[in-house]
């Protein structure tokens, strides 16, 4: 009996090793990109050449991350990520502020004034979170030449807000549902009408999913690609189309140091934002798991 | 005055209607007003510039007929199949392991999901550097001793398509995990505890009543990812461009080539329709019970 209580222990703790050291080797293998991204974007371009590439750099420089700012070549000018990197912010503020509010007020009035056909539109509304872009780009690209926005920033702020509507209306609606209907109801009873209780009463109440609804428009809108290399070129370009010229003109002597800095400048937004809020990243990003 | 607190009233009514309706046109022109004039392109002699004629499916017996969309849709079904089993098991995997009430578990899923959090430009371009055999692992392996380690798969046209499994998989995973562990934390711990007394070891119970009890977290896996590896366009572009020739070509860049760089505007239409049919397949469906059985918890 005592023997198989200590072989019983023994097999514990050997299956609480086995459990560390799988994640611990998952967690080496997740984060060696990212090691591999900010050593490498350090180095000089000598060391690089002469083979370490997972190792610590010798000395550290930031003439690669300089470079890639303010000088890198895309193809069609050479003056850095910097000016990418502001037409992003330009498309991306207004884009998260519209698509959010929207879909705010959709929510509420989806789950607190349902009318006849109400369920139904959000099914229409719904299957806009699962459209492959693909399928409307050529439509988008001649729309957006009608109006006189092909190839502006305010043309890319239109397609992210039409496009984000649906996954921000299909957030608010699951979080506004839970909200119970007395208390619109008692609101009602003391005379407040449709948008005083959305302003004072849903709004205040609804703050933990305008910040999930908020990060995943930032981190979807900031990482976009198809809609930026489709409808903008040149000088609008956002950032994520920027990199992908940078990395590929091929000139001279291949600088890995630079493209790693400019990856890393691209990806730091979107990376800060998970790393403060991760909490809320998370709930964004399995809210596609309809019921949530 | 009795006639304006009617319409005051009306108003009221309408209210919620008239705010949603904006949301919805748009919704009704961008997604299937466009998704028609996709298809109607797709029906025309559409080449450089569109033409509203009609000329049957015969931009389809061309998409057909070119053999690199016979490669895009191989490579599709390749990826696709190793993506979805290898990231819904190794997320699995990951969940279960985090659930072991472990140490430090917050910093860990923290680090399983920072790629989701990255544009999948900027992963291709680490990976690309990564896999590049002259610097990346080969090299380090080459150096550490091991001189006949070769690793080249990059710049192998049959091989190459794996290299993008390898990076999609990394990216994603943490999501399958999130999903899974979501799951996991639904289910009742009495039930683990009376398959313990039983005398049920830990694997047992695992393969015999929780796996099976994340039915619906397996769903949501597999048709969220299914739908992220039929649209996924930006890894390969950063990855492999679609080389080495077009042997990573998937129908996502297929599409894009076929409209914006080949002035086959049709084929590109026809494409994306296939596409759009092969997403609606799943997600309809999936859509229709989740909101089915919504209603009928409600």
């Amino acid at each position: 009996m005592a023997a198989n209580v200590r072989s019983r222990h023994r097999q514990h703790a050997t299956g609480r090793a086995l459990i560390y050291g799988g994640l611990l080797c998952l967690a080496a293998f997740y984060l060696m990109p990212l090691w591999v991204i900010i050593t490498t974007s350090v180095k000089h371009l000598d060391e690089i050449y002469a083979g370490s590439f997972i190792g610590l750099p010798k000395e550290i420089t930031f003439d690669a991350w300089r470079s890639a700012w303010s000088e890198a070549c895309n193809g069609t000018a050479c003056k850095g990520l910097k000016p990418y990197f502001i037409n992003s912010l330009i498309m991306v503020v207004p884009a998260v502020i519209l698509s959010t509010g929207i879909g705010a007020i959709n929510g509420y009035v989806i789950t607190k004034w349902r009318f006849p056909g109400s369920n139904f539109i959000f099914g229409i509304l719904l299957f806009g979170c699962f459209l492959p872009f693909q399928a409307v780009i050529l439509p988008m690209a001649q729309t957006l030449g009608f109006l006189g926005l092909a190839g502006t920033l305010a043309g890319l702020v239109l397609v992210h807000t039409v496009y984000g509507i649906a996954f921000t209306t299909l957030f608010f609606r699951n979080y506004f549902v839970g909200v119970p209907d007395e208390l619109v109801k008692a609101a009602q009873i003391d005379g407040a009408g449709f948008m005083r209780i959305f302003v004072s009463i849903m709004l205040p109440t609804a703050l933990p999913i305008i910040v999930v609804s908020c990060i995943w428009q930032f981190t979807q809108i900031w990482n976009d690609y198809l809609f930026g290399v489709s409808f903008t070129a040149g000088e609008n370009a956002p950032i994520t189309v920027a990199l992908n010229n940078v990395v590929n003109v091929s000139m001279g002597r291949k600088e890995y140091n630079v493209d790693m800095a400019a990856a890393m400048i691209a990806g730091l937004p979107t990376l800060i934002v998970y790393i403060v809020a991760g909490r809320y990243f998370v709930r964004g990003l399995t809210a596609g798991a309809v019921k949530g | 005055m009795k006639r304006s607190i009617r319409f005051s009233d009306r108003l009221a009514n309408w209210l919620p209607r008239l705010v949603l309706t904006p949301s919805l046109l748009v919704v009704l022109v961008a997604v299937y007003l466009f998704i028609a004039w996709t298809g109607w392109i797709s029906l025309s002699s559409s080449n450089i510039v569109p033409r509203y004629d009609f000329v049957g499916l015969e931009q389809y017996v061309r998409l057909w007929s070119t053999p690199r969309w016979h490669t895009a849709v191989a490579n599709l079904f390749i990826f696709s199949s190793l993506f979805l089993g290898l990231t819904t098991g190794l997320g699995l995997l990951m969940a279960i392991l985090l659930d072991q009430r472990i140490r430090a578990e917050g910093a860990l899923r923290a680090i399983f999901l920072y790629p989701m959090a990255l544009s999948f430009i900027v992963t291709g371009t680490a990976w690309k550097w990564i896999l590049n055999p002259a610097l990346g692992v080969q090299k380090v392996v080459n150096d550490a001793g091991w001189t006949s380690f070769v690793f080249d798969w990059i710049s192998q046209p049959r091989f190459a398509i794996y290299c993008v499994v390898i990076a999609a998989v990394w990216q994603s995973t943490g999501f399958a995990m999130a999903i899974f562990l979501a799951g996991l934390r639904g289910i009742d711990n009495s039930v683990i505890k009376a398959a313990q007394i039983e005398g049920a070891g830990l694997p047992l119970i695992y393969r015999t009543i929780i796996v099976p009890m994340l039915r619906p977290a397996f769903l949501s896996v597999i048709v969220l990812l299914s739908y992220v590896a039929i649209k996924s366009f930006d890894l390969i572009l950063a990855l492999t461009n679609t080389g080495p020739g077009s042997a990573t070509e998937m129908p996502s860049t297929f599409m894009y080539a076929a409209t914006f760089r080949r002035d086959q505007m049709g084929v590109g239409a026809a494409s994306a329709m296939m596409m759009l049919m092969t997403v609606a397949a799943i997600i309809v469906p999936y859509l229709y019970s989740e909101l089915k059985e919504t209603r009928d918890g409600c």
